[in-house]
């Protein structure tokens, strides 16, 4: 993940855009696949999953943006992982006090919000260099983005797995549904199929002499290209190693 | 024998009836990151089999005499992913130091699994569960195992499709999903495994 030069003090409206179109978690970056597969059984799954990662990312967002300045470069990703999964365990709770069935639908990937690449991609390659506010509203606008394509995802599979669309029954009475879609491999194809069409949209591009403006990064390519901010999080130093950082 | 029993029951039901990866999209990363061919694959199989028995052990010993004591149960999140991201470092210092040979082969997956989705998944799946220690590593070692075989096998097929007419926007990532898709179909044959 290579170091973006930011300008200083982005405007809130420019960074919800960012998240929510140019650098949509899902659909451009691909981050945080793991959640995106596991939880889009229904709209409403996907809704919830979200929301509660952008609950996470806002606050994380903000925090790692006051202590930037107080933060020592060396031990930030500890001190980062610190703070996102207090914020998650925060909502964790909250989710079990207040929303028991979306909690117990979600399971542990309430949880595993802490290893979500997204957070930590953020954090790492935008709170942690600009100021609170425009922090904060870039973790807002790439979780609201995060959450749309979940919602999106969440609002396909359920339709063609089970008819319904937020648990109202939405097709003709004659329709079977096709159960697979709410079923593990339905959420392969249904990835499959995402990026089988940003590959096209990538060669369009391609052909028509355009500059593609999307990166193939992300967990879903490599390991390795998430860097830090993927997956696999090392808690010391990488630059040293022979990562692209 | 009642406790035999049981432990077999978590092994097969780890790592054939709720695939680690394909049923419950943990770990996905390495999986299709690093399942090029067999022979990486398999290596990555290994180094995670190594890592997440270690890491279930640790942190159900930490859980059960630490957490459990202190009546501290609910930072089972932050401890969790600190030790194993701790873990995961001291392992490759440790391997790099004095087992040299280990460490030639498992050394450069150890990084791309510090804290992947899996290892922390199965730990808290040992707590939700209520596994004790020794029931918690082997789900660890039975989910590893899981691991392994669906990501040989799907370098098994990568190797074979490398080589065939795919239409030009499903080159790549879309088709391994598909395979992955089509094994997860496969891997539903083994709910009939449960008794």
């Amino acid at each position: 993940m290579s170091e973006k030069e930011h300008k200083k003090a982005d405007s809130p409206l420019e960074r919800l855009v960012n998240g929510l179109v140019k650098e949509n978690p899902t659909f451009v970056l691909m981050l945080g696949m793991c959640p995106t597969l596991a939880v889009t059984t229904s709209a409403k799954n996907g809704l919830g999953m979200g929301l509660a990662t952008t609950a996470v990312l806002m606050l994380s967002n903000l925090i790692i943006s006051l202590l930037r300045k107080i933060i020592p470069d060396r031990v930030r990703i500890p001190a980062f992982i610190v703070i996102i999964a207090t914020f998650v365990t925060a909502v964790q709770l909250l989710m079990e006090a207040y929303l028991p069935d979306l909690n117990q639908a979600l399971g542990m990937y309430i949880p595993l919000i802490v290893v979500n690449c997204i957070i930590l991609g953020r954090a790492e390659s935008y709170a942690y260099h600009n100021p609170p506010i425009s922090s904060f509203f870039d973790g807002l606008g790439m979780g609201l983005g995060f959450s749309v394509a979940l919602t999106m995802i969440g609002a396909v599979r359920e339709v063609l797995g089970t008819g319904k669309l937020f648990d109202h029954t939405v097709m003709p009475s004659g329709y079977i549904p096709i159960n697979i879609f709410i079923l593990a491999p339905g959420a392969f194809f249904v990835l499959a199929a995402l990026t089988a069409i940003q590959n096209a949209i990538r060669i369009r591009m391609k052909n028509s002499g355009k500059k593609n403006g999307m990166e193939p990064a992300g967990c879903v390519h490599d390991c390795s290209q998430c860097g830090i901010g993927g997956c696999s999080v090392r808690l010391y130093d990488t630059n040293e190693g022979k990562g692209e950082r | 024998m009642e406790g035999v029993k049981e432990l077999l029951m978590i092994l097969i039901g780890s790592s054939l009836v709720s695939n680690v990866v394909l049923s419950q999209f943990l770990g996905l990363c390495p999986f299709l990151g690093v399942s090029k061919k067999i022979k990486t694959a398999a290596g990555m199989g290994g180094a995670v089999i190594f890592v997440i028995t270690l890491a279930s052990g640790v942190a159900g010993i930490i859980y059960r005499f630490l957490l459990v004591t202190l009546g501290l149960e609910y930072l089972q999140t932050i401890v969790f992913i600190l030790v194993i991201a701790a873990l995961v470092q001291f392992v490759e210092m440790f391997l790099k130091k004095y087992m040299h040979s280990l460490y030639e082969a498992l050394g450069v997956y150890l990084p791309l699994i510090t804290t992947n989705c899996a290892v922390l998944g199965v730990a808290l799946t040992n707590v939700q569960k209520k596994y004790g220690i020794w029931k918690g590593i082997t789900n660890g070692f039975a989910t590893a195992v899981g691991f392994l075989i669906a990501i040989v096998i799907l370098a098994g097929i990568r190797e074979k499709t490398e080589y065939n007419d795919v239409p030009e926007a499903f080159q790549g990532m879309p088709i391994v999903l598909i395979s992955a898709g089509l094994m997860s179909i496969a891997f539903f044959g083994f709910s009939g495994l449960h008794w």
